[in-house]
């Protein structure tokens, strides 16, 4: 199909599912260090390989398709196959999967040093490298889903790392459901999808779309809009996202690398893999906006109250993952995907460089219990530090610019986008104020557990955290905007994938009836990206860098300057603050209306009417039925002659008159 | 005066009919022995009948042939009834319902 020589991308997710094999099976027996260079080493195998093709991307006919030599399933209608798909947009999910990935791995060296255990954390990790990578490369719909389906359970196990601890085993259980709550929506979009276009390939659906113009909406929207109920399950979107904050039950590297970095992007991702189809339902993508800047006002008020410092950070990746969701909402899907990128260097930075505070006051987890930090880890704070400005959205970090692009993409967006733009806006000030909240907490004036010997952590872990800050320093210099002197080099790389769908122009030229003509004029947002007025986006940038000025303020003023202020602001405006420290009650809320009613239905219903009912009632019945039936037949056999000699008499004289009739009726 | 098949065979029905009874209610060993060998006589009357009914000598011969069984059964059946009675002091069928002695 193309000149290009083989790339064997089917090697790039099979090399860590190796490792999880050798790890898994034999890990137990294997000394720490073979069980690190297993892991390990299959992790950078697919990095290098990836390195290595982008690298020579230039060169590539893209997109370049890999299909494995047998097919996985055909029937007379439907055939799907092992396909691997390499474009700019697999490219930058797979250098994000294993270039963070494989960072997170040699920290976890050091982190889970003595750990109980070990083997099995890293088996579980390469499981899930495998996954994802699964995920990003497949080429249909369903392998995709394979990917999906595993990514959250590898999350499962993992969250679930520590067993012996109930609230561990809770969480995993919750994320578990929650994400299945998902994947049904994901796996009716599946079937619609081989309903209408008898395939699940990529490259068949979008093509079955782009070359009808007339289609719009139907059931393209309800295809888009189960899409996007499984996205909120595995990005952690409202109404699904409540299993993201208990998932920080799971050691705090596969927070980073699973619940910030890749795993909870992948309903970006899918949203943006298949912009084709949601081009053309602009009420699913105004769904998604609504959606996205929901949940990101929503998290970053409940991330302001927090004390644990993971818990923060959760709230502040739902949060993030709610501007992703924005960006794809307002069809700025390269937005989305830089965002997703400087978002994996910065998550990834924040959550690491916790997971060594943690580390180094010896598992505490709660800021109230730190501070004064500063001088004890600087390596840590430094980096930190890296984070919490890139995530603030000051200049020249990588979080900057791609907020900045999000922001001023929401604005352009036809439906409500001053709306969308300003809770973003007020979104970046509320994160600026809990990220340095945090930053102060941790690092700035006098330490609240005296008895704590603060130390800084091994190398291995310092030097992933090094690594990546540098990443969330320049990591955004990839697509500074032309309104700020750059090239926009991201968004343009990102063009052949996410090109401007013909749609719009094509509905208007195809459709010439006036009704319908109108209508797709009305609905249709303009899917090109947008080209705004250059002046007008730096005076929106010098917006955002203000309002996260703002933010910054009034942390330094609670948490540094007048320390008691925070108290007499909880004390003024206590329903709100309890509002806030409760989540708004939102687990309560689903545990009342969902989780108890399904319980009760289960219990009495299900459980009590019809397993013990009508299921083991009904077995009883029979089994019942057979022994009376045995009770009575075993009369016969008593042991006495005389009566089986009567049985036989009997028998016989049955037979005879049997045979007398029969024939006679016969004849 | 030849006599018609169906006297002979009302009569052979009759007498295996009383066999059948009479094992079915006697208690006796001896009794129940001897309505067996009610029975296989009743048997030898129709075939005695039949052959000569049909003028084939299979069915004489088919006679000698039961009453060889009948006689050896008779011998067996007498010393096995003498061992019970030695053993058990009774010859009532319904107490012997163990096959050892």
């Amino acid at each position: 199909m193309n000149a290009t020589p083989s790339l064997h991308l089917w090697l790039i997710p099979l090399l860590p599912f190796i490792g999880f094999l050798l790890n898994g099976l034999l890990g137990r027996r294997l000394p720490n260090a073979l069980v690190t260079t297993i892991a390990l080493l299959f992790t950078a195998a697919p990095l290098a390989l990836v390195t290595s093709i982008a690298l020579r991307f230039g060169t590539l006919t893209t997109p370049y398709l890999e299909r494995l030599p047998f097919p996985w399933i055909t029937t007379s209608t439907f055939r799907a196959d092992f396909a691997f798909l390499l474009d700019p947009l697999t490219l930058v999910m797979l250098l994000i999967v294993t270039g963070v990935g494989f960072l997170i791995h040699i920290y976890s060296v050091g982190y889970m040093a003595h750990e109980e255990g070990y083997w099995r954390y890293f088996a579980y990790l390469n499981l899930f490298m495998f996954f994802m990578l699964t995920l990003v490369l497949a080429e249909n719909f369903l392998l995709m889903f394979v990917g999906w389906e595993g990514v959250g359970l590898a999350s499962y196990l993992l969250i679930g790392f520590y067993y012996q601890r109930d609230s561990a085993v809770e969480a995993g259980k919750k994320a578990f459901i929650l994400n299945r709550i998902g994947d049904f929506g994901f796996l009716l979009a599946m079937f619609l999808m081989v309903a209408h276009f008898g395939s699940l390939s990529y490259d068949t659906v979008f093509a079955a779309i782009t070359h009808h113009p007339d289609l719009q909406g139907g059931f393209l929207t309800a295809i888009a809009l189960l899409l996007v109920l499984g996205a909120t399950g595995k990005s952690a979107q409202i109404p699904l996202y409540v299993w993201l904050p208990d998932a920080m039950e799971g050691p705090t590297p596969v927070s980073a690398l699973i619940h910030a970095a890749t795993m909870v992007t992948a309903g970006v991702y899918m949203i943006t893999r298949s912009h084709v189809l949601f081009d053309r339902s602009p009420f699913a993508l105004g769904v998604v906006a609504i959606i996205g800047a929901a949940t990101a006002l929503f998290a970053a008020t409940v991330g302001m109250v927090q004390t644990d410092i993971k818990r923060v950070l959760a709230y502040s990746t739902i949060s993030q993952l709610g501007y992703m969701f924005l960006a794809c909402g307002a069809a700025a899907y390269s937005a989305a995907i830089f965002h997703l990128v400087t978002h994996a260097f910065f998550k990834a930075l924040l959550f690491l460089a916790a997971g060594s505070v943690i580390h180094a006051l010896s598992g505490q987890q709660d800021m109230r219990a730190m501070g004064g930090l500063r001088k004890t880890i600087p390596i840590t704070f430094w980096t930190m530090s890296a984070g919490v400005f890139a995530i603030s959205g000051l200049p020249p970090f990588s979080g900057f610019f791609s907020k900045d692009a999000i922001l001023y993409q929401a604005f352009l967006s036809p439906t409500a986008g001053p709306l969308l733009w300003f809770v973003g806006l007020v979104t970046a000030g509320l994160t600026a104020f809990y990220m340095f909240r945090l930053w102060y907490l941790t690092f700035f004036g006098a330490s609240r557990t005296p008895d704590a010997h603060p130390h800084e952590s091994s190398w291995s872990m310092l030097v992933p955290l090094i690594l990546l800050a540098v990443l969330a320093l320049a990591g955004g210099w990839i697509g500074i905007p032309q309104a700020l002197g750059g090239g926009d080099q991201f968004a343009h790389f990102l063009e052949p994938v996410i090109n401007p769908t013909p749609s719009y122009e094509q509905v208007r030229i195809t459709l010439d009836e006036q009704g319908v003509r109108r209508a797709a004029e009305i609905s249709n947002p303009e899917p090109a990206r947008r080209v705004g007025i250059e002046s007008q986006e730096r005076v929106f940038s010098v917006m955002s860098v203000v309002m996260a000025l703002i933010g910054w303020f009034f942390a330094d003023l609670l948490y540094r300057r007048k320390p008691g202020m925070a108290d007499q602001l909880v004390e003024h405006l206590r329903g709100g603050y309890a509002l806030l420290v409760n989540k708004y009650w939102i687990d309560q809320v689903y545990n009342a209306l969902i989780v108890t009613p399904l319980l009760v239905f289960s219990r009495y219903l299900l459980w009590g009417a019809v397993d013990r009912g009508v299921i083991n009632g009904g077995a009883g019945l029979a089994a019942g039925g057979v022994r009376g039936l045995g009770a009575l037949v075993q009369r016969v056999q008593s042991g006495n002659i005389r009566s089986y000699a009567g049985w036989l008499a009997i028998g016989a004289g049955a037979l005879l008159l049997i045979t007398y009739f029969g024939f006679s009726m016969h004849l | 005066m030849v006599v018609p098949i169906a006297y002979y065979l009302v009569l052979s029905a009759i007498l295996f009919s009383i066999g059948v009874g009479a094992f079915l209610i006697k208690r006796n060993i001896i009794t129940v022995f001897m309505s067996i060998e009610l029975m296989l006589n009743a048997v030898n009357l129709t075939f005695v009948a039949f052959a000569y009914q049909w003028h084939r000598v299979q069915g004489q011969i088919f006679v000698f042939f039961v009453m060889v069984v009948a006689a050896a059964e008779a011998a067996v059946g007498l010393a096995i009834i003498i061992a019970i009675f030695r053993s058990r002091s009774t010859l009532n069928v319904d107490q012997v319902n163990l096959m050892k002695l």
